[in-house]
């Protein structure tokens, strides 16, 4: 199983901070463009990280992985 | 713990004890500050948020990005989260180096990478409505869809 986070205006659009599902084997873009489907989100020039470390598009998700969406930051 | 995610405010003589060595000859430290102004438009408070575990490790990189570059910094920083007013401090970085032109460099270095990929977004709230800063009508903070390789791994 994965757990997938939303972050800030991502959350809101989702209405879960995280939702846990089985997406071993997909791609980032290949999960990107499943929850555009699903949550009619925009994730284009939205990062993901995979275990705290961004990644790419073309990474491939390991069973037990936590994949999270990284909009751009506007900490400081 | 040189580095921090903290929902209470924040002290900032905590932060900069953290630096203090013998070999120093300057600290610097930066305050980051809720603005009230921004082109124009009232901001009544901000929320921040922050995905709190990979924020600190992306805080420690950015220590360990400072270490490389300027011989003998020290640096500590913590970044509050949750409701800040007018004025509240949202940020500290302290750098404490043996010459003062390395401390102010390394400080301002400090706050450009939180900005670039420390994971963390403010809320403003306005009179007229709340915005997350980062999306795509107020900023693009990616323009190529994610941070260019050089700011991760620089």
């Amino acid at each position: 199983m994965n757990k997938i986070m939303f972050f800030a205006h991502l959350r809101d659009r989702v209405g879960e901070e995280s939702v846990t599902k089985d997406v071993s084997g997909k791609t980032i873009s290949e999960l990107k463009q499943m929850l555009e489907e699903n949550y009619e989100l925009k994730l284009d020039s939205v990062m993901a990280a995979v275990n705290e470390e961004f990644a790419s598009d073309d990474e491939v998700i390991q069973d037990g992985d936590t994949i999270a969406f990284i909009p751009p930051v506007s900490g400081g | 713990m040189n580095f921090e995610i903290s929902k209470d405010p924040i002290d900032i003589q905590s932060v900069i004890d953290k630096v203090v060595q013998r070999e120093a000859g300057a600290i610097t430290t930066f305050i980051g500050t809720v603005r009230e102004l921004t082109h124009g438009k009232k901001t009544l408070y901000l929320i921040y948020e922050a995905y709190e575990s990979m924020a600190v490790k992306k805080l420690e990189q950015i220590g360990t990005e400072i270490k490389e570059r300027w011989n003998g910094a020290e640096v500590a920083i913590t970044h509050r989260t949750g409701k800040l007013d007018i004025t509240d401090v949202a940020v500290v970085i302290a750098v404490s180096t043996p010459h003062r032109a390395d401390a102010y460099e390394a400080n301002r270095y400090a706050i450009e990478r939180i900005k670039e990929i420390v994971p963390i977004w403010k809320k403003e709230h306005w009179e007229d409505g709340e915005e997350w800063i980062g999306n795509q009508l107020e900023t693009v903070a990616y323009p190529k869809g994610k941070p260019e390789a050089k700011d991760l791994n620089e």
